[in-house]
C-alpha cells in the first residue's frame, strides 16, 4: 500500500500565481512567528505558545490544492493554517495578545485560532483530540452529499493516542472524506518518534487499518501539494480517507519555555539547509516564474502586513471581562450560578 | 390516555425529530442492526436505514467525537452510550470538547449534540457498571444535564434536548425503561431546566430526579401513612437548576431532604444543600438532609446494595430527622 515519496524535481509544475502564493504565505507564517516568538519575550503574549517556524510546507502546499468549502481542524500549533488560509494577519496576532479583536475575542489565546469563514475550525489544545473531531466534519459533509472533505492536521506526539486509532477505524468504516495529515517534526514536545513506539515510520500506522497511507517530504511544498491533491481525489471520488506523514522539522522549541535539550544544534542546522522556503524561493529564481525584484516586494509586504498585525493588537481594546458569559451557550438567558 | 413504556417514549422522541429534521441522526453501540442494548431504537434502522442510524465498534471516544465534529459542521447527532459508565473513556470529548467549543471560538461554532444513555446502577452489575456522573456533567460549564424520572417527561424532554442548540447530556436507566406512563399522542415539549412538583405537601420537602424518584414516592407513601406530608420536587434537569422552585417550596415546609444516586462529595445534594441554605436560611426549621449512595464503590452482592443505595427507609429516616421526631 505505502509507497516511497518522490522527490522533486527541478522543473515547474505549477501555475506563477501558486509558487507566488507558496513564497509569500509561507514567508508570512515564518515572520509573522519569529515576531510572536519576539514579543512572547516581552511577556506581551502570555500563556503557551507554539510556534510552526519550519513547517510552513505543511499547511502552505495542503492549502493550494484543496477547496475553499473544505474543512480544516489542527491542534495547538495553530498560527500558520489559519494565515496561510487569508485570515487577517491583525486578527491573529490580537488572539495571541488576548484582545477583543482577536479572532475568537480573546477566549481561545494562542492555542485555540477559529475562523468559520474561511472553514478552519480550531485550534484545539488537547492531543489527539482534534481527530475524532476532524473525522466528524468529514463525516457531516458526506451525510450532506457534498465533495467537500476535512483535512486534519496532527503532530507525530497525536499518533500515539487512542482517540487518533478510534478515528482511523471508523474513517475507514464509514469511508469518510478525511485526509489525516502527521506532521512529523521528529518530536512530541521532548519525546524523540524513537522513544514512544517501536513502530516509527508513522505513517504505516494506516495500513493497519487498511487506509491508504503514503510518507511525504514535509519541507517540499510540490510534494505536500501533490499528496494532498491525490488524498482529496480520492476522498471526493467516495473512497474514503487517507493518511500522509509529512516528514517536517520546527526549528523552535515545542512551545516558547523549551530550552530544547533533546536534540543537536547541529541537527536543527541540517533541517535549515532544506529549509521550505528557501526551497521554493531557489525553485522560483531558478525558472524565472518572478524576478528577484517581485520577491523583494513580497518581502515588503510581508513585513508591513506583520507591522501592521501588531499595531493593531496594540491598539486593540481589551475584551470587557462580563463578556466571559456571552458564548457559553447558545441559550441567551442562561441562568449562571452566580454565588 | 395510552400508557406507554419508558423505552418508546425515547424512542418516539427520536423518531418524530429524525422525521422533521434530516439532520438529526442516531449513533452508538448496537443501536441499529441489534435494535439496541435495551431496545430504545427498536425498529429505527427499518425506518430510517443506515444513513440515519449507526453501529459502531466499541470505541466511545472515537465515535463521541465524531459526534462533536459532524455538530460543528451543521449535523445534530444523537450519541447513545450504551451506559454513562463508558462515557468516561469519551469524556475528553463531552467536557473539552464540546462543553468549551462554543466558548473557547468566540460563539463561532456551536456543538448542537445529544449524548444519552443510562446512569446509575442496575442491578448487580458491580462497582464499574454503576456509577452516576450527573454532578460530574452538570459540574461542567457548556452542558445542559437532563435527568427524566418517567415516560412522560423522558419523551417531552428528549424531544427539546434534540431541538436544543446546546449540548446535552440526557441519563436515563435500564431500571426505568419497561417503566410505564401515561404519553399523550400529539407533539408536545417540555423546557430544558424547569423541575416539576410531583405531589404537593406541607411538613417537608423532599428533592430528587431520575429512577430515585420511584424510592421518594415509596418513601413519602409510607409517611403518609403515619400523617406526614411530603411536597416531591422532581429537578428534571440538574444543569441548569431550577433553584426557584425549590426554595418556594422549602420556604413553604421549613424542611428538606435530597435524595441522589450519587456518592456525597460535591453531589447535586450538596449544592442544593448550599443554595437553599444561602438563600431561604431564615426559613429553615431544620438542617437540610441528603440520602446519597455511600462513599464506597457500589459492591455485587444484594446485602452490599441494600447497604449502600438509597433507599426508602433512609429517606424516611432522614425526613424524620428534619421533623425530629
Amino acid at each position: 500500500m505505502a509507497k516511497k515519496s518522490t522527490a522533486p524535481k527541478a522543473k515547474v509544475k505549477y501555475s506563477e500565481e501558486t509558487y507566488a502564493f507558496w513564497y509569500e504565505s509561507m514567508l508570512l507564517m515564518r515572520k509573522f512567528e519569529e515576531k510572536a516568538g519576539q514579543l512572547y519575550g516581552q511577556q506581551k503574549i502570555r500563556g503557551f505558545c507554539h510556534l510552526y517556524i519550519g513547517q510552513e510546507a505543511c499547511a502552505a502546499g495542503a492549502i493550494t490544492a484543496l477547496d475553499k468549502d473544505d474543512k480544516w481542524i489542527t491542534a495547538y500549533r495553530d498560527h500558520a493554517h489559519p494565515l496561510g488560509l487569508g485570515t487577517d494577519p491583525g486578527a491573529v496576532m490580537a488572539e495571541l495578545y488576548g484582545k477583543a479583536t482577536g479572532t475568537t475575542k480573546g477566549k481561545g489565546g494562542s492555542m485555540h485560532i477559529f475562523d468559520k469563514e474561511r472553514g478552519f475550525m480550531g485550534g484545539h489544545g488537547i492531543v489527539g483530540a482534534q481527530v475524532p473531531m476532524g473525522l466528524g466534519i468529514g463525516f457531516a459533509e458526506k451525510y450532506r452529499g457534498t465533495k467537500n472533505l476535512c483535512i486534519c492536521h496532527m503532530g507525530d506526539g497525536a499518533v500515539r493516542q487512542g482517540a487518533v486509532h478510534e478515528a482511523l477505524n471508523l474513517a475507514m468504516l464509514y469511508k469518510t472524506p478525511v485526509i489525516f495529515v502527521i506532521e512529523n517534526n521528529g518530536y512530541a514536545m521532548g519525546t524523540s518518534v524513537e522513544r514512544t513506539s517501536n513502530v516509527t515510520e508513522l505513517y504505516t500506522i494506516g495500513e493497519a487499518y487498511d487506509m491508504p497511507s503514503f510518507p511525504v517530504d514535509g519541507m517540499n511544498v510540490e510534494a505536500i501539494h501533490e499528496a494532498v491533491a491525490e488524498a482529496a481525489d480520492r476522498a471526493r471520488r467516495g473512497d474514503g480517507p487517507t493518511l500522509l506523514e509529512f516528514r517536517t522539522y520546527r526549528y523552535k522549541g515545542h512551545s516558547m519555555s523549551d530550552p530544547q535539550k533533546y536534540r543537536t544544534r547541529e541537527e536543527v542546522e541540517e533541517y535549515k539547509q532544506r529549509d521550505p522556503i528557501e526551497q521554493v524561493k531557489q525553485t522560483i529564481l531558478d525558472n524565472k516564474i518572478l524576478t528577484e525584484e517581485k520577491l523583494a516586494e513580497i518581502d515588503k509586504r510581508v513585513k508591513q502586513q506583520v507591522d501592521d498585525s501588531v499595531k493593531f493588537a496594540e491598539e486593540s481594546p481589551w475584551p470587557d471581562g462580563e463578556k466571559a458569559f456571552e458564548d457559553v451557550y447558545m441559550q441567551e438567558d442562561y441562568p449562571f450560578v452566580m454565588e | 390516555m395510552r400508557v406507554i413504556q419508558f423505552r418508546e417514549a425515547l424512542r418516539e422522541a427520536m423518531s418524530e425529530e429524525m422525521r422533521r429534521d434530516k439532520n438529526v441522526f442516531l449513533m452508538g453501540e448496537e443501536v441499529a442492526e441489534y435494535n439496541g442494548a435495551y431496545k430504545v431504537s427498536q425498529g429505527m434502522l427499518d425506518e430510517f436505514g443506515p444513513e440515519r442510524v449507526y453501529d459502531t465498534p466499541i470505541a466511545e471516544l472515537g465515535f463521541a467525537g465524531l459526534g462533536v465534529g459532524a455538530a460543528m459542521n451543521g449535523l445534530k447527532p444523537i450519541i447513545e452510550f450504551m451506559t454513562f459508565n463508558f462515557s468516561l473513556v469519551a469524556i475528553d470529548q463531552i467536557v473539552n470538547s464540546a462543553a468549551k467549543m462554543l466558548s473557547m471560538s468566540g460563539g463561532a461554532y456551536s456543538v448542537p449534540i445529544v449524548f444519552r444513555g443510562p446512569t446509575g446502577n442496575a442491578g448487580q452489575l458491580g462497582a464499574t457498571h454503576s456509577s452516576n456522573f450527573e454532578n460530574w456533567f452538570a459540574n461542567t460549564p457548556g452542558l445542559k444535564v437532563i435527568v427524566p424520572s418517567n415516560p412522560y417527561d423522558a419523551k417531552g424532554l428528549m424531544k427539546a434536548a434534540i431541538r436544543d442548540p446546546d449540548p446535552v447530556i440526557f441519563m436515563e436507566s435500564e431500571l426505568m425503561y419497561s417503566d410505564k406512563g401515561e404519553v399523550p399522542e400529539g407533539e408536545y415539549l417540555l423546557p430544558i431546566g424547569v423541575a416539576d412538583v410531583k405531589r404537593k405537601g406541607k411538613d417537608v420537602t423532599i428533592i430528587s430526579f431520575g429512577k430515585m424518584m420511584k424510592v421518594v414516592f415509596e418513601a413519602a407513601d409510607e409517611l403518609a401513612k403515619e400523617g406526614i406530608e411530603a411536597e416531591i420536587i422532581d429537578l428534571r434537569t440538574v444543569r441548569p437548576i431550577d433553584y426557584a422552585t425549590c426554595l418556594e417550596s422549602v420556604k413553604k415546609t421549613n424542611r428538606c431532604v435530597v435524595v441522589e444516586e450519587a456518592n456525597p462529595i460535591a453531589g447535586l445534594s450538596s449544592e442544593l444543600a448550599y443554595h437553599i441554605q444561602r438563600n431561604a436560611f431564615d426559613y429553615l426549621d431544620a438542617p437540610v438532609i441528603r440520602v446519597n449512595s455511600m462513599d464506597i464503590p457500589l459492591s455485587y452482592s444484594p446485602t452490599y446494595i441494600e447497604a449502600t443505595l438509597p433507599n426508602v427507609k433512609r429517606t424516611i429516616d432522614a425526613v424524620k430527622k428534619v421533623m425530629y421526631k
